[in-house]
Order: C-alpha cells, then structure tokens, then sequence
C-alpha cells in the first residue's frame, strides 16, 4: 500500500533496450503531438469560459466563443459577484466542503481503525460490511425521503448536505483506511501502550499521523464531491439564499441569459477553486483513483 | 468521483489474531464505531425503508395516505414516461461507457508510451474530473446552441446547423459527449495504473520474436488488461445510470421528455404529488443498481487478478 506505484512514476523499462531503434524516436514525437491535439479538447471549454468572462457584454453576444477579449472586461466580475451574492454562496460552499472533508476524514479514520484492531468481534466485522453496503444505494434512490426526512428534522440547510454528504462518502473511505490499517504493523502500536500510551493516545499520537497520506486522498475526493455536486444540495437546500455556487449558476439559465460575460464569469468563479486545489494535490488526485479501483 | 464510490467489497484481510490472549473490548473503540454506525443509519438505510413503505402507499408527501398494495409498481411497469426514462438512460449509459473506455484506454496507451511532457499532458487530461459537472454542461450549452451552428453554417453541414440540443432525436449526442468528456479521467488514470503494471520484459521478448506494434497491442496488453477494462465498464454503467447534473445542466431532459433520466424521473416525485409513484420507481431502480453490483461482485471475484 505504501508503496503502491504512483501513476506518475516512470517505467523503468522505456530506458533500456530502446537506443537501437531511431525510428521510435519519430513515432514519440508524433505521438506527443496527436496527445497535445487530443488535450485541445480538453482545453477547449476551459479557455471559452476564461475568455468569455473577460469579454464585454456587447463583445460576448456576437456569436464568436473563441476570440480573445478586446478590450478586456472584468465587469462580468463585478456583475457575476452582486447577481448571485457570490459572497453568500461563497461561504455556504466553504462550509459544505469543509465540513464534509473534515466529517469524512474524522469519522472514517476512526471508525476504521475500530473496525480494523476488533475484526475478531462480529460486531465490527458486520459493520464494515454494512458501511460497505452503501455503495449500492446511490442518492437518487433514497433522495424522496432523504428531502422529507432532512425537512422535518430541520436539516433542509448547508449542515443537512454536510451529513448526507458525509455518509455517501463513507463507505468509499472506510475502504481505503482499513486497506491502509492492514499495512501498519501492530507491533509500532503494541511499543506505545508498552510506553503506557492509551488506545486514545495511540490513535491520535501514532496512527493519525500515519494515516495521513490516505487522509489526503479521502479528503480530496470528499472535496471535490462537495464543491462539485449539483443533486445533493439543489435538493436538500430549502432556502435560495443558502444554496451553494454550483447551484447558483442556474440563475442564468431562467433570467440574465444573454449577459454571456456575466454568466461564465460566474462559472469561473465557482470552477476555479476546484481546478488550483486539483493542480497543488495531483499526485494524490490520482493516486486515489488508482486505490479507489484496485482495492474495490 | 462517484466513480469511485462504486467499488466492490474487497477480500477482507485474514482476521488478526486478538493480541495477547482474550481480552474485552476497550469501550473506547465503540465510541469511535458508533458516531459513524447512528448517523449512517440515519442518513441511508432509514431514509431507504421509509421510502420502500411509501412505495406501497397512495401518499403525496404529506397528510393521509393508504396502503394500496402493488399498484404503484404495477402502474410503473407500463408507464411509458418511466419506461422511455429507463431506455434513455441505459442507452445513454451503454453508447457513453463504450466511448468513454475507447477513448481512455487509447490516451492511456499514448500517455504511457515513449513521448514528451507526459507529466504535463498526464495533468490536463485529468482536470475535467475535477470540474463540477453542472457548470461545464452550461459551457457546453453554450458551445452547442451557439458556436456549433455557426460552425455547421459556415462549412454547410445541415445537420449541425440548428442547435444539437434542441433536436429531440440528437440531443442525447451532445449528453454523451459532455458525460463522456467528464467521465474519461478517472477511467484512465486506472488503465495507466494497469497499463504500468504489466513487466516490460513481456514486450521485449515479442519485439524479439518479431511482433509488430499492432501484434503486440492485440495479443498481449488487451489481454493483460481485460480485467481492467471489465472495472471501467461496469463501474462508468453504475455511475452513468445516475445521471442527473450533466442532463439538467445541458437539456432538462428536453425537448419534451426525450433526454430525462431515472434520476430526473424520480425526482419529478418531489414536485409532482407522485411521492409514493416514483418511490416505487426509485425501488425498482434500486433492484436494478444491485443487480449490476452483483454482477460487479461475481466478476471482479472470478478475476482477483487485479
């Protein structure tokens, strides 16, 4: 597990054996090129929304999604910031994702490590199943009473798409801490309570901290499913003014949809956080797709 | 993302032997337990009994209600707005999760093999993962109403030439696209995982025994990848029969009800007094989710390659 091959890393073989043949050389330098013409599609979208939130009104609604913005515009921006109270959503959006990834990472590392030093007692064996069970009810299934349930609770709010949100993700990450739990020796564990450590102190000093690595995939995928989801909180979320960003946007669907500069100004503000955190956490991004699959 | 939360139950490890002879639980591990136990009981399999009870009910959300037997489900079963959501979306899933390994095992294959930048294109084919799904559909929107047909009217290509999603037989192409554009990441980040896997020496000794590249591709990484590609193909189907975000953001499931999804469906429960109707609805989709997932089990369990 720790040391599971990072999807980055090189293959060893492409080094040997490969000088004699001038004619692969050629091969990669068309190969690299069809891959850069490939990632124009990926790119694509990405620049419109970029350029179109810098165009101005008059400039967005001519009909050319592709050409760079002249004069450049930031009123968009400032329009985008006042028409969805980009603040307000702002700071619902912060809240479900953190409350989502610090709930998840919390309650799936510790649960798992129960499971993990008890799986002798039924009780924790059959509760890692259960939790595993999840996997097979996807939200639209139980979304009907998940909304009147949350509403008679009094969860129809940013808290309520932080516990459900929570949930969907726990089975995922109870899967990766107990597969990272199996590799840590017990004996690390058994020194400490020989220090006179308790299974608290154990937990929190010893296993935490080396749990780490998996608390950043687990956190990562939380993230991006909280700030991302569309379903969960339209749905959840009873008062407008409460509703995260990624929900926000559909305002430009009903009203203001002409204001092109306006509406993907906004969209870049609500995609923008997810894209920088992905570019600083690649290695785990990826590292968690490759475990997510192979250990399920 | 919810790609992953679609795994299988792995092999649980051989039970550790309880150290140092029998010893009680400390109670400290049922409070680290519990928390997770009551809330996730709360959040999903309570919330999914409730449901199943009012699938067999006349209710509409509130008030009074009674038990009316099978006869949401009966009425279901010959529903043509549920039957036509069901076709949609396994066709959807079936096109999207073909196009989705083809495209992926192919950049896969390339992102692998020797070329330059590969640690900077490995990232950007990455970042649409990362993209929340209903606003790219809005971009995407954007392009098919607008740049689409002006493109399509200056080539001349008729059928480009009015917007894609507002042609009830086509839209569902522009669905795939975009799903499939979203969807690519995760399932090659997990070919390039099984693609590194397999030993190099594998090749070297076919390259001696003169295979030619295509030889190489057919008769050794396809089938030492089979397992892979089975993992993509069911989790993408799992993940693609929830369509939900993606459709909204691109049709609404318009025009009329050509593109609307399971999902959709269900949820058109929560506005449309059909509470009970499409509980009986989101029941049947459950049956189906786990029977795949079965499916899912008995394959990935005959191959524990992987």
């Amino acid at each position: 597990m720790a040391t599971l091959t990072a999807p980055t890393a090189r293959r060893p073989r492409t080094a040997a054996a490969r000088p004699l043949r001038p004619s692969r050389e050629r091969w990669s330098r068309s190969g690299t090129l069809l891959l850069l013409l490939c990632s124009v599609t990926v790119l694509l979208p990405l620049y419109v929304t970029v350029s179109m939130a810098f165009k101005t009104t008059g400039q967005a609604v001519d009909g050319n999604a592709f050409s760079l913005p002249a004069p450049f515009d930031v009123q968009g921006f400032v329009q985008a910031w006042q028409l969805t109270e980009f603040p307000v959503g702002l700071a619902v959006s912060v809240l479900v994702t953190a409350g989502t990834v610090a709930a998840t990472i919390l309650l799936a590392a510790v649960a798992s490590f129960a499971i993990m030093r008890n799986w002798e007692r039924r009780l924790f064996r059959w509760s890692f199943f259960y939790l595993l069970g999840a996997m097979f009810i996807p939200f639209p299934v139980v979304a009907l009473p998940q909304i009147q349930l949350t509403g008679r609770l009094g969860l129809d709010n940013p808290v309520g798409v932080i516990v459900l949100a929570t949930m969907f993700q726990l089975s995922f990450s109870v899967l990766l801490f107990t597969a990272f739990l199996r590799s840590i020796p017990l004996e690390l564990e058994e020194s400490a309570r020989i220090d006179g450590a308790t299974t608290w102190q154990t937990f929190w000093r010893l296993i935490f901290p080396l749990l780490a690595p998996m608390s950043a995939t687990v956190g990562i995928f939380a993230f991006l499913y909280a700030w991302n989801d569309f379903m969960m909180p339209s749905l959840i979320i009873s008062d407008p003014d409460l509703q995260t960003l990624p929900v926000r946007q559909q305002l430009f669907q009903t009203q203001f949809s002409n204001n092109y500069n306006v509406s993907f100004a906004s969209y870049l503000m609500a995609m923008a956080p997810a894209i920088v955190a992905y570019l600083f956490t690649q290695r785990w991004v990826m590292e968690g797709v490759t475990q997510g699959a192979v250990k399920g | 993302m919810s790609l992953l939360t679609t795994t299988a139950v792995p092999a649980p490890a051989a039970a550790r032997p309880a150290p140092r002879g029998t010893r009680r639980t400390e109670p400290i591990y049922y409070l680290f337990l519990l928390p997770s136990l009551v809330l996730f009981t709360l959040a999903i399999p309570v919330p999914a009994i409730v449901g199943i009870f009012f699938s067999f009910t006349n209710s509409v959300g509130i008030g009074d209600w009674d038990f009316v037997g099978l006869t949401n489900y009966a009425v279901a079963f010959t529903d043509p707005a549920i039957l036509r959501s069901y076709l949609f979306t396994f066709g959807f899933s079936l096109v999207t999760v073909v196009l989705v390994n083809v495209v992926a095992f192919l950049l896969a294959v390339g992102l692998t093999s020797r070329i330059r930048l590969k640690v900077g294109l490995r990232a950007v084919f990455v970042i649409p993962m990362v993209v929340s799904g209903i606003i790219i559909a809005y971009v995407f929107n954007f392009l098919f109403s607008n740049s689409l047909p002006a493109a399509g009217q200056a080539v001349g290509i008729p059928f480009l030439e009015t917007s894609l999603l507002a042609n009830p037989d086509l839209a569902w192409l522009a669905i795939v696209v975009v799903t499939a554009w979203q969807a690519v990441p995760g399932t090659l980040l997990i070919y390039i995982a099984g693609l590194l896997a397999i030993p190099g020496d594998v090749y070297e000794a076919a390259e001696i025994d003169g295979a030619t590249r295509s030889q190489r591709l057919a008769r050794i990484t396809l089938p030492l990848m089979a397992g892979y590609v089975v993992i993509n193909v069911i989790l993408g189907f799992k993940n693609f029969l929830n369509a939900y975000d993606i459709i909204v953001g691109l049709t609404n499931g318009g025009p009329g009800t050509a593109t609307r999804s399971i999902a959709m469906t269900i949820i058109t429960g929560f506005n449309g007094g059909d509470y009970a109707y499409q509980m009986a609805n989101a029941t049947i989709f459950f049956v189906v989710t786990v029977l795949i997932a079965f499916l899912q089990l008995s394959v990935t369990r005959g191959r524990n390659s992987l």
